[in-house]
């Protein structure tokens, strides 16, 4: 069974999950960091795939992405790196970034390598759910890849419902109509669309993303969902040159506990 | 099959929306509304009278006859220059500013290049009294200073893009994370045949009344209204696009497309997107572009800031695959070239832009008879400065 499923099988709430961009602080931190999440008691790690024009990013992770690609990081590398990852790391995995570099690299490779490595699942934010059911669902299928679509406050009901149609593992909701990173501002919308998502009896679990920073707004959002992703605020503290960088993956989990 | 409209969102293979779900209502909503909105009377009534009475339109048709010598052949230039501010970028802010109003959008932002595109948003967010929010990279913030105080002028704030070459595809990134910020009150202009779907579509449509008034034009002048070429430069294309467009499904008519080749198309330095790019997905659009292997976009160079970037609407992707447009390049030395000899031998400043344009008349076998219409999409005050540098280069040599 896909490491996703089994996460949330056994975990019905209260699931943190955090995203980083490969090749960020330095090319090859992939590994100590995901391994140093793993034993901090992370329970999935979404691997961001650095992309010069990052759209539905805040200023933090395309400043994490430019310096990632400065370092050298490629898809290539990047699987070179995830080889033996799963001799090391057993929390599920989702690899995340943007469709141009995945196109240019073929979509079935792509399908192929990432599977090999033992990746779980995608993320492809501009890759339209039409697209998705269209061209790549079988694909995607076939290489046991989940494939994780967002929805977001302007869903609508039925396009959520289709969307979660086409998810597999879980549901990726952004927390308010925002680039990653951005401070909600309409906290009473914001619930209004929390409690509608968990009144639709979708057929996958919610995962709560963009704009999570801290631990109270952790703790918000898993009242409404299984869980919540933070990334903007954990590429802050992977940026922190003070510490070793396995005590600031540590410290950084220690403050959502 | 006609190359006046999409598929699906699609020409050919290119187009489509490749766009965040975040931004699936915004898209969805303009999509659903666009067509209906600009076939209604009321909408068609105020387009015509301001493209007349507040643009100047129909801007002239001119046969350059001291050109025409030189070339060979029987030039006429369409003087979108003679616009009001200066471009064809006004046609579509027009026909977008009344799109937004009917949708009840309180906001307006748009991405800039050489800011002709700024100005023309700025200008009609003056005209109807909307909040103007410019997206400009810093680099070409310090290379159109006067396109800048324009639109500070006209009451719009102009914001820096600060994230990668600082240009047109920077911004365009900016305009983007701002219309996923304010999904509900705002509406994006944008000002090139780029985009996700509809938006390609959109602003073809809206830039069309060039090739419209030049069937007519030519038939005055020539008694035919179909000239044997048609030139424009291409940025992301929407001059060309709405030069081209009433000739798309006209095989007799030849379609010339002129690209920025910077300082050598092989030099590292240039922005000729079909010689050097290859399809991919830029701002939401299924296009070509120029990239690395790894599929991150390259940043693009030309001395002109209007052709500065490194993608291409998907309807030129389609017309070069087809084969139905040919595609030149003219190098930043070529296109000051041309832009010096349109000012002495007919007394016209053009754009930096439209130099491209004309640099191909250099590079096409024409003939005495032949008919040659070349879009002159803006006026070249706002490059006066780079013209002045090149004057005092040449007082050197």
């Amino acid at each position: 069974m896909n490491r996703i499923n089994q996460l949330f099988q056994h975990k019905k709430s209260g699931i943190r999950s955090v995203y980083f961009t490969a090749g960020f602080p330095n090319l090859n931190d992939t590994i100590d960091i995901l391994c140093t999440l793993e034993k901090a008691g992370i329970d999935l790690v979404e691997i961001g795939m650095p992309f010069s024009d990052p759209l539905a990013d805040g200023p933090v992770i395309q400043q994490s992405s430019t310096v990632a690609l400065k370092n050298g990081m490629t898809i290539t590398l990047l699987f070179e790196q995830l080889k033996n990852i799963r001799q090391k790391v057993n929390i599920p995995l989702v690899l995340m970034g943007y469709m141009n570099p995945v196109l240019q690299y073929g979509v079935e490779n792509f399908c192929k390598m990432a599977a090999a490595c033992g990746i779980d699942g995608l993320i492809l934010p501009d890759m339209p759910a039409e697209v998705y059911e269209q061209h790549y669902q079988e694909l995607f299928q076939k290489h046991n890849l989940h494939h994780i679509l967002l929805i977001t406050p302007r869903t609508s009901d039925d396009r959520i419902r289709y969307i979660d149609q086409l998810s597999g593992g879980f549901l990726y909701a952004v927390s308010s109509s925002a680039t990653t990173g951005n401070v909600q501002q309409n906290k009473e919308g914001q619930e209004v669309y929390f409690k509608r998502l968990s009144q639709l009896n979708l057929k996958n679990p919610v995962l709560i993303g963009f704009g999570i920073s801290n631990k109270e707004q952790l703790e918000h959002a898993c009242q409404y969902a299984a869980g919540a992703v933070i990334g903007t605020a954990f590429i802050k503290q992977l940026s922190n040159s003070d510490k070793e960088l396995p005590l600031r993956v540590r410290d950084f989990v220690k403050s959502l506990d | 099959m006609s190359f006046q409209q999409t598929i699906n969102g699609y020409f050919g293979e290119f187009g489509g929306a490749f766009i965040p779900e975040l931004l699936h209502a915004n898209v969805a909503e303009l999509e659903k509304n666009y067509r209906q909105i600009m076939e209604t009377p009321d909408f068609k009534s105020e387009f015509d009278a301001l493209l007349k009475d507040y643009v100047g339109r129909p801007s002239p048709l001119y046969l350059a006859k001291r050109l025409s010598e030189i070339k060979g052949a029987q030039i006429y230039l369409k003087r979108e220059d003679l616009n009001h501010t200066g471009a064809h970028k006004i046609n579509n802010t027009i026909g977008q500013i009344l799109l937004a109003e009917r949708l009840g959008k309180k906001r307006i932002i748009a991405e800039t290049g050489a800011g002709q595109h700024g100005v023309a948003t700025a200008t009609v967010c003056a005209l109807k009294g909307l909040e103007c929010i410019v997206y400009m990279g810093e680099t070409d913030i310090r290379r159109q200073a006067p396109n800048v105080a324009r639109m500070k002028m006209l009451g719009a704030k102009v914001v820096p893009a600060t994230s990668g070459s600082k240009t047109l595809k920077d911004a365009t990134n900016e305009a983007i994370r701002d219309w996923i910020n304010n999904p509900e009150d705002t509406y994006y202009i944008i000002g090139s045949v780029v985009g996700p779907h509809p938006y390609p579509e959109m602003v073809m449509r809206l830039q069309s009344v060039i090739s419209q008034e030049m069937k007519l034009q030519l038939l005055s002048h020539t008694g035919r209204e179909n000239p044997d070429y048609v030139i424009a430069c291409v940025g992301g294309g929407s001059n060309a696009a709405g030069t081209f467009y009433h000739y798309l499904d006209d095989e007799r008519v030849k379609l010339v497309a002129v690209e920025a080749a910077g300082l050598g198309l092989n030099s590292g330095h240039s922005a000729a997107t079909t010689h050097l790019g290859r399809k991919g997905i830029i701002h939401g659009s299924m296009t070509l572009l120029m990239q690395t292997t790894d599929g991150q976009i390259e940043e693009p160079y030309s001395i002109s800031a209007g052709l500065d970037y490194p993608g291409i609407g998907p309807l030129h992707a389609h017309l070069f695959e087809s084969k139905r447009a040919q595609f030149l390049y003219a190098t930043d030395q070529q296109a000051l070239d041309a832009a010096f000899e349109l000012a002495k031998l007919e007394g016209i400043i053009c754009a930096l832009e439209s130099a491209h344009a004309l640099a191909a008349l250099n590079q096409l076998p024409l003939k005495q008879n032949d008919i040659v219409a070349v879009c002159l999409s803006g006026r070249g005050d706002k490059d006066l400065e780079t013209y002045m540098k090149q004057m005092e280069s040449n007082e050197q040599n």
